[in-house]
């Protein structure tokens, strides 16, 4: 295995074209993920989180536009044809949405759905491919999986979906998984035993992970490293001990202390007060300086670098913490 | 599914017998009887004629009787052509009429589905608005200036196409098919493009594409299907805005099928005639409707099971 | 540089986005979108013509020019869309025709909206059983062949023009229904009516201040697209001879009194269609003009 990392993304911008003039989602960001890495993307919605990935799996609604670089090994995957990125997403990297109700086509059997996978990226017969799927559900803990895989996506509840789509992600062995917001629609109970089914996954693979989420507690559990994403930038990027222990943004500060927590005494959450910039019209400064605590007159007047401070540690801040 | 069509077969029946009763009354509350406005008889053939139309009996009498006649398949007698019953005029008129309106169906579904999908692929391109702009004229210019100005140009002015019906030239169907037609090729071809681009923005084509599925599995498998729903449960109104088109068609190019008996018959006042295309027309809708919704059933797995 | 947390006021560079409320919005967006727009110019520039019609020209719309029968368009003799094969000026008859043909569109449509909105208000805010029963019967009358039983009516009660203006009324109100129940529904759903009926407002403002407002939308563009499909009905009957009779008359019997002699005198078809086409055009663009206006959710 080459030391190149699986995704490196540089420079990366996405704008989508409204009615109302463009909107920046994605403002010159990079990153890597690494062999064997479980990397979180933390952010509210609208921080652009969701739409840096779609750009990695060519999956930008047709209003979108990615620049930049992205490569994955050393493939660039913005400048690749169709026909090229077919053959690499759903085999080399492959993705589990965050809405498992729509996510699976309602007019197709789910065998259908995973099977067709094996047969255009491993050449398999049906009955191979048949075999291959229901060891997966299985190992997704799908009940008598045999049977239900000649189902409908309709005769399955929401958590049972949601294995479906991970077995789906997974029946190429796929290098990197990208897991946008997984447990979002679901129940707690039943996120509960999707992060443990993740877990799992994360011992047995080597492989590399991204799981991209606005829940801070999932990240606490299951990843390596973080990316804190606000307004379409990486604010903060860290191990997960540095970005709990030892934040130096004011955004994730905020964040953090906006967490409910067993162990301190509060009487009651804070809030990051105000609201995220319109993308449309960024602030010249830092796109965070209008709600921070701790604004300069520097904040309001030029943009903050994204700047290492650390060995693998990153942040876009004019101010030192 | 077996419950579900026969819970759709056991509403078609007062649909059905509703369509009877309307037209019925309609036709009988009418001032003045069929025949007063003829001529002056004399009181004795009058009270002769309705005794032999059965029009001295009470209303519900002849409600009673002639559901009773219906049940059995008889129409009943034509005022107007006095040697034929309405099913034998009926029988006469609708093999041409359904000919023309089955071709007119057909391709309305054939055109209007690939041109509905050329445009959803195309969006936003000359060819996408090409297509939506010719929808908006076929949708907006009613039938009886279209076919008119068909035959002016291709018939009169190009002389391209025979004017009129001909038994014998199928070329005389070419015109009053396309103008039957274009109406519901308009609406087929929106109604396909606005459901194919919502199918095709759907999360479950993009969880096909996602899997590195080439467009063409994703179109073909993930989005014809989900993307035809909208249409099939469009047959029905289609099927009835085929018929009503028929009038117009049948009329400007003097075609023998039922459309125009039914003219002829409200000019005349032939009440059992126009009673008869009526109700041989609801049912016909209602069948239709019956058909696409089973149809539907098997289409879809949510109903299937249910 | 180690920083400590101030205090300070929200800074000015935030952009203030101004609201314009719902039908100021769709009046900016109705604005910008040029083909409705061209279509309400164009709208009124025919509704005008057909009310003035009687000072526009020196014919009366049943005057016989025996001097010109089916004579071509000419503004010397002041026919300016010819005259028919009775001698009669085309452009008044196009013009007293339109009159006709718009008054059928306006008033069956109020016809429609009345009925509409009341059943479906009904049933949607009602709901329950009743509810149940009235959209039934709707979806039965849904089947009916209507424009079958419009020809019957005028076979039955002659060629009352106040008649025809009724039934069409009285069979164009199933989608009005529908869509007033649809969003009487969605509206005793919605969270500001529950909290208006848990705050006490009564029933009377509740509708007033909620529900109008919100139903206004829709129910606007429906009227919009209601009235050429009308237009369009009135046409159909008169063209087969069985709705407005003479001397009176309507775009639908003007045309189809120009099939009848097109070979000879294209003016006599030409005019009433052009006209006809150019009103149902209008309509079908200020409606969907309309939708995408004050619907912004489909953009």
């Amino acid at each position: 295995m080459t030391n190149k990392p699986i995704l490196s993304v540089e420079n990366l911008k996405v704008v989508f074209k409204t009615p109302e003039g463009p909107v920046k989602a994605v403002n010159n960001i990079s990153f890597t993920v690494n062999d064997g890495e479980v990397v979180g993307v933390v952010g509210e919605s609208g921080s652009g989180k969701s739409q840096v990935f779609m750009s990695v799996m060519g999956l930008l609604a047709t209003n979108g536009t990615a620049t930049g670089v992205i490569r994955y090994r050393d493939i660039d995957l913005l400048g690749l044809s169709r026909d090229k990125l077919d053959k690499i997403r759903g085999r080399h990297m492959s993705m589990i949405f965050q809405d498992p109700m729509t996510s699976l086509n309602p007019y197709l059997t789910v065998e259908r759905q995973m099977t067709e996978v094996l047969e255009i990226h491993r050449n398999m017969s049906r009955t191979e491919a048949r075999q291959q799927a229901v060891q997966l559900l299985e190992k997704v803990q799908i009940p008598s999986a045999a049977q239900r895989i000649s189902m409908y996506p309709h005769e399955f509840s929401g958590g049972m979906r949601q294995r479906v789509m991970i077995a789906m992600a997974l029946l190429c062995q796929p290098q990197l998984l990208i897991a946008d917001e997984p447990t979002t629609a679901l129940d707690v109970t039943i996120q509960a035993q999707i992060l443990e089914l993740m877990r799992t996954l994360k011992r047995t693979k080597s492989n590399a992970m991204v799981l991209i989420t606005h829940d801070l507690g999932v990240i606490a559990g299951l990843c390596d490293r973080v990316l804190v994403m606000y307004a379409g930038r990486i604010v903060e990027q860290g191990t997960v001990q540095d970005i709990f222990y030892n934040p130096q943004h004011p955004y994730t500060m905020g964040l953090l202390k906006s967490m409910p927590r067993l162990d301190v005494k509060t009487d009651r959450l804070q809030t990051i007060a105000g609201q995220p910039p319109n993308l449309q019209h960024l602030p010249i400064g830092c796109s965070f300086a209008d709600r921070c605590q701790y604004r300069q007159d520097i904040c309001i007047s030029s943009k903050p670098e994204f700047r290492q401070i650390a060995p693998q540690r990153y942040k876009t801040c004019h101010l030192n913490f | 599914m077996f419950y579900f069509t026969l819970k759709r077969l056991f509403w078609a029946v007062p649909t059905l017998l509703l369509i009877i009763t309307i037209a019925f009354f309609l036709m009988r509350i009418a001032p003045g009887g069929p025949f007063s406005k003829e001529r002056p008889v004399a009181p004795e053939i009058l009270a002769n004629i309705n005794k032999v139309y059965h029009l001295d009996e009470s209303l519900p009498e002849q409600y009673v009787r002639y559901l009773g006649n219906i049940l059995q398949g008889d129409l009943g007698p034509s005022y107007k052509y006095k040697d034929f019953t309405v099913n034998e005029l009926i029988g006469l008129g609708f093999p041409v009429s359904a000919q023309i309106g089955g071709i007119a169906i057909l391709l309305a579904l054939l055109i209007g589905v690939s041109l509905g999908i050329l445009a959803a692929l195309r969006q936003n391109t000359p060819t996408d608005y090409t297509v939506m702009t010719v929808a908006m004229f076929g949708i907006t210019i009613p039938t009886f200036v279209t076919a008119p100005f068909m035959t002016l140009v291709f018939g009169v002015l190009l002389k391209w196409l025979p004017i009129g019906w001909d038994d014998d030239n199928w070329t005389s169907l070419i015109m009053p098919i396309i103008a039957l037609s274009l109406p519901q090729i308009a609406i087929i071809a929106r109604l396909m493009r606005g459901s194919m681009i919502e199918v095709l923005r759907s999360n479950y084509v993009r969880t096909a594409r996602a899997k590195g599925l080439s467009e063409r599995l994703a179109i073909l498998r993930h989005s014809l299907k989900p993307a035809m729903v909208p249409v099939l449960s469009y047959i029905g109104p289609a099927v009835a805005g085929i018929i009503t088109g028929s009038i117009i068609i049948e009329q400007t190019f003097n075609i023998p099928g039922i459309g125009r008996h039914f003219v002829q018959g409200a000019l005349n006042r032939d009440y059992p005639m126009v009673m008869g295309v009526t109700i041989l027309y609801g049912a016909l809708i209602v069948f239709f409707n019956l058909v696409v919704d089973i149809i539907y059933g098997f289409l879809d797995p949510k109903v299937r099971y249910d | 540089m180690k920083t400590e947390p101030v205090s300070l006021p929200p800074s000015s560079s935030k952009i203030v986005v101004k609201s314009r409320g719902l039908w100021g919005n769709a009046w900016r967006r109705l604005r910008r979108n040029y083909a409705s727009l061209f279509s309400l110019i164009l709208l009124a520039i025919i509704v005008l013509l057909c009310l003035l019609a009687p000072y526009l020209s020196s014919y009366e719309f049943d005057d016989v020019d025996y001097d010109n029968f089916s004579s071509p368009p000419s503004f010397e003799n002041g026919h300016y869309f010819g005259t028919e094969r009775n001698g009669r000026d085309l452009f008044v008859r196009t013009l007293y025709g339109g009159r006709v043909s718009l008054s059928v569109g306006l008033v069956a449509t109020l016809v429609s909206l009345v009925i509409g909105v009341l059943w479906g208000a009904i049933a949607g805010f009602v709901g329950g059983r009743l509810d149940n029963l009235m959209m039934r019967f709707v979806d039965i009358l849904y089947a009916m062949p209507f424009m079958f039983f419009i020809i019957m009516l005028t076979v039955a009660f002659g060629r009352d023009i106040l008649l025809i203006y009724v039934a069409i009324g009285a069979i164009t109100w199933l989608d009005m229904a529908r869509i007033v129940r649809g969003q009487a529904i969605s509206l005793r759903r919605k969270e500001f009516v529950e909290a208006a009926v848990a705050g006490g407002v009564s029933t009377f403002n509740i509708i007033r201040r909620h529900v109008i407002p919100n139903l206004l939308g829709p129910v606007a563009i429906y009227c919009t697209l209601t009235i050429p499909s009308v237009i369009l009905v009135e046409s159909f009957v008169s063209f087969l001879g069985l709705g407005v009779q003479e001397p009176n008359t309507s775009w639908g019997l003007l045309i189809s009194e120009g099939v009848q002699t097109m070979d000879s005198s294209w003016w006599a078809l030409v005019f009433p269609s052009l006209f006809l086409m150019a009103t149902l055009f209008c309509f079908n663009f200020i409606g969907d003009g309309l939708r995408d206006a004050l619907d912004p959710k489909d953009r």
